[in-house]
C-alpha cells in the first residue's frame, strides 16, 4: 500500500497550465449550467430533502429492502447473486462467462467494476473486456482510472485523446477535431457490440418493488451493452436500493440536472427482466458498504447518487484533477468514501478541501460532506496519521492562535516581514502559502489597531 | 455463512436509525401545456420535432428527410418501409438499419422524453443499431412530468423499458457536444394520432 499524497500528485497536474485552465473553466461551466436547471424548478429544494429522505428510510432498512429486491427480480427470471468484497465480485462475474464459454464483453460505465479492479481480473483469464463510454475507454487505453465519476477524461484536451486514439485505434495523430475522433471511435466500438459473447452495465438504481435496475447513460452504450448480446451482467452497489418505482421520479428528476445541467439522460433504462432467449445476471455487491452503514459520522456518504456535482464546484478539484486524488473516487465524494476502505493510504484527501461548503450545498441528496471532510481530519489526527510537518505546524498554531498575545505579536511581524523581506526569503520551500501564488500585500494597520484607534471607547 | 446471509446480517446489525419514508407529491399543479413543454424540451435535447403536411403521408415524410436511406426498419402499421421488424429476428439484424421506425408508449412533456420498451421496439437494437430513429408519438399520449411516468403502468409491465430523451450524445472529449455516440444520430418525433379501439 503506498499512502496517497495529494498535493504531490496534483503537482504533476498543475504544471500543464492549458489543462488547468479547461480544466476549472469546464466544470464551473457544468455547474453553472447546474444552477440554472435547478433554478428553473420550483420545488428543487423540496426535492433535494425529499431525495435525501428517502435514501435514508432505504438505509435504515436496507436488509428488508435488499431481500424485497432479491425476491421481485428471481420471479422476473433475473439469476441474484451476492459479492461480500471485490474478488468475490470478479470471481462471480468470471464464473458466469466462462461457465458459458464467453470470451469477449462489452460494458458501459460503472464505479462499482473500478473498484473491484475487475478488467485486468478478467484480462489474466483470458478474458476481452471493453469499455465502451468514450470517456472510459480513453481512460482504459490511457491505462489512467477515470478522474471524473460523469466525465472520465475531463483531464484531457482533444490532442491527448488525439495522440491515445492514433496508438490504439489508429487514428491520424495529427487530427484532435473532436467530431473526428468520437466518429472513428463509434465505427472502431460498433463490432464490439456486435461480436461480443456479454454485456455488462452498473446500475443507478435498485427498485425493491419490481426487483428492476435502472441505468442513466448519454451515449447509448449500456443498451446497446444489455441489449445486443445474449447475456447481461449488472454490477449493484448495495447502496443503490429505492423502495418504489414513483422515487426514481426525484432521483431522475435531480441526477442530470445536478450532473450536467440537462433535464435528463439521453438514456434512462429500466431492465426488470430477461429477454426471450437471452440471461440476466444481478450481482448485489457489498465491499465495505456494511461497514460504512455501521460509521456514525460517515454512513451518510452511502446517500451518494455518483452526479459529480460535488466535484464539479469544488476550487480543489478543478484545480488538482481527479487522478490526484489517487482512487477510484475523486473529488470530495471521494475523499469522504476513499478512507472507508483505507484510512492508511487515503488519509491525505480529507485535507484536499478549502472547507468552503459548495459541496454540501450543491448535493442533491444533501450529503454533510464538508462536515464528514472536518470528521475524517479529527479521525485521521486521533489515529497520528497526519504528517510531521502538518502535525509540528499545527502545534505552533495552536499555540499563536490560542493565545491573544502572542497572535498581536506574530501578526505584527509576519506584516513587516512580508513588506520588508527579500522574495527569497518569503517564497523560500518551507513556507506552503507561498507556492504557485503571490503573498497578499499586508495591510496597514491590523484589525485591532484600528479598532483600538477609532472604535475604543475611551 | 453463505455471502448472502452474511451481507444481510451485517447490514441489519449496522442499519442507523432512520426517518419515515416521506410522501412524494405529484407536483403537477399549474404545469404549462404539455405538447408545448414536450416540444421546447425535444427541441433542447436535440430531438425534431416534425409535422406531416395533411395531405402528405408519413412514409414519403420519412423518406424526404433520409434520402440516402437503404434500410427504414417499421415497428408500426402506419409506415411499411423496407423491412418489418418482426420479434422473430435477431438483435444483430438491425446492424444494417439505417432508419428505425417505432410508436412511443407515451411521452414525458417536462423531459422531452419518449418511453419505449419491449412492446414498442420488438427487437431492442432497433432503438440503436439504427443510425437514426424516427418515433410516431400521439400527442395525447404527453404526461407533465417525471412524477407521472413513474407511475404509468408499461413500467411495471415491461422487462424493458426506456426513456429516450433525444439522440445519443457525449461530450467526452474537451466538453465538444456531439450528437451521435454510440446509439441513433438523429431522433425526430412526428405527431400522429393513435388508432383508438
Amino acid at each position: 500500500m503506498k499512502r496517497v499524497d495529494h498535493a504531490k500528485l496534483s503537482k504533476e497536474f498543475i504544471v500543464q497550465e492549458k489543462h488547468v485552465q479547461f480544466h476549472d473553466k469546464r466544470l464551473w461551466d457544468l455547474r453553472t449550467a447546474r444552477d440554472v436547471a435547478a433554478f428553473g424548478i420550483p420545488e428543487w429544494e423540496e426535492l433535494r430533502s425529499l431525495a435525501s429522505a428517502i435514501k435514508e428510510h432505504t438505509l435504515s432498512n436496507l436488509a428488508d429492502y435488499l431481500q424485497e429486491f432479491e425476491r421481485n427480480a428471481i420471479r422476473n427470471g433475473v439469476v441474484v447473486h451476492w459479492a461480500r468484497d471485490a474478488d468475490e465480485h470478479n470471481r462471480i462475474v468470471h464464473e458466469i462467462l466462462s461457465s458459458r464459454g464467453a470470451k469477449s464483453l462489452v460494458k458501459s460505465k460503472s464505479m462499482l467494476t473500478e473498484e473491484c479492479e475487475m478488467r485486468p481480473y478478467l484480462e489474466a483469464r483470458g478474458i476481452a473486456v471493453l469499455e465502451t463510454d468514450l470517456g472510459e475507454q480513453i481512460q482504459q487505453f490511457d491505462d489512467q482510472l477515470p478522474s471524473h465519476i460523469v466525465l472520465p477524461a475531463v483531464h484531457k484536451l482533444a490532442t491527448d485523446v488525439a495522440e491515445v486514439f492514433s496508438r490504439t485505434i489508429g487514428t491520424d495523430p495529427e487530427n484532435s477535431d473532436p467530431y473526428y475522433l468520437a466518429e472513428a471511435q463509434r465505427q472502431a466500438t460498433r463490432p464490439h457490440f456486435l461480436n461480443a459473447d456479454a454485456g455488462m452495465t452498473g446500475c443507478n438504481f435498485a427498485v425493491a418493488k419490481t426487483g428492476g435496475i435502472t441505468v442513466c447513460t448519454n451515449e447509448g452504450n449500456a443498451d446497446l451493452c444489455a441489449n445486443v448480446p445474449p447475456l447481461h451482467i449488472a454490477s449493484i452497489g448495495i447502496e443503490k436500493l429505492v423502495p418504489k418505482l414513483e422515487h426514481l421520479a426525484v432521483y431522475i428528476r435531480l441526477l442530470s440536472r445536478s450532473a450536467l445541467g440537462s433535464p435528463i439522460t439521453q438514456y434512462t433504462s429500466h431492465f426488470r427482466a430477461p429477454r426471450k432467449g437471452g440471461e440476466m445476471h444481478f450481482i448485489l455487491v457489498d465491499n465495505g458498504r456494511s461497514e460504512r452503514l455501521a460509521m456514525d459520522d460517515f454512513w451518510r456518504s452511502l446517500k451518494c447518487i455518483r452526479c459529480g456535482a460535488c466535484m464539479n464546484t469544488c476550487p480543489v478539484y478543478r484545480r488538482s484533477s481527479g487522478l490526484s486524488y489517487g482512487g477510484v473516487y475523486a473529488g470530495p465524494i471521494g475523499a469522504i468514501i476513499n478512507p472507508t476502505f483505507d484510512l492508511k493510504k487515503y488519509s491525505s484527501l480529507p485535507f484536499a478541501s478549502t472547507l468552503c461548503g459548495s459541496c454540501g450545498n450543491v448535493c442533491p441528496v444533501k450529503i454533510n460532506i464538508h462536515e464528514q471532510l472536518y470528521k475524517w481530519r479529527q479521525v485521521i489526527a486521533q489515529n497520528h496519521e497526519l504528517s510531521f510537518v502538518k502535525k509540528e505546524s499545527m502545534k505552533v498554531a495552536g499555540t499563536v492562535l490560542g493565545n491573544p498575545q502572542s497572535y498581536r505579536a506574530a501578526i505584527a511581524v509576519v506584516n513587516k516581514a512580508t513588506s520588508s523581506l527579500p522574495r527569497a526569503f518569503i517564497y523560500n520551500p518551507f513556507n506552503a502559502w507561498g507556492k504557485q501564488r503571490e503573498v497578499p500585500d499586508p495591510p496597514k494597520s491590523s484589525f485591532r489597531q484600528w479598532y483600538l484607534k477609532n472604535r475604543k471607547v475611551k | 455463512m453463505n455471502g448472502r446471509d452474511e451481507i444481510l446480517e451485517k447490514v441489519r446489525n449496522a442499519q442507523p436509525k432512520g426517518c419515515a419514508l416521506p410522501e412524494v407529491p405529484m407536483f403537477d399543479s399549474g404545469l404549462p401545456p404539455a405538447l408545448q413543454t414536450f416540444k421546447d424540451a425535444l427541441a433542447k435535447i436535440g430531438g425534431e420535432w416534425v409535422h406531416a403536411a395533411d395531405d402528405q403521408d408519413i412514409e414519403a415524410l420519412i423518406r424526404s428527410r433520409h434520402v440516402m436511406a437503404k434500410v427504414i426498419c417499421s415497428a408500426v402499421p402506419e409506415v411499411a418501409g423496407t423491412r418489418r421488424v418482426v420479434a422473430a429476428m435477431t438483435q444483430r439484424q438491425m446492424d444494417d438499419v439505417d432508419v428505425g421506425v417505432v410508436r412511443a408508449g407515451f411521452a414525458v412533456a417536462e423531459t422531452g422524453s419518449i418511453w419505449l420498451s419491449e412492446e414498442q421496439y420488438q427487437i431492442n437494437a432497433l432503438g440503436y443499431l439504427s443510425q437514426h430513429l424516427v418515433v410516431l408519438l400521439d400527442p395525447a399520449d404527453i404526461v407533465g412530468n417525471l412524477h407521472h411516468a413513474y407511475r404509468h403502468r408499461g413500467f411495471f409491465e415491461a422487462g424493458y423499458a426506456v426513456l429516450v430523451s433525444g439522440p445519443s450524445a457525449t461530450a467526452d472529449i474537451e466538453g465538444v457536444l456531439i450528437r451521435g455516440a454510440q446509439g441513433v444520430r438523429t431522433l425526430t418525433v412526428i405527431p400522429v394520432a393513435r388508432e383508438r379501439r
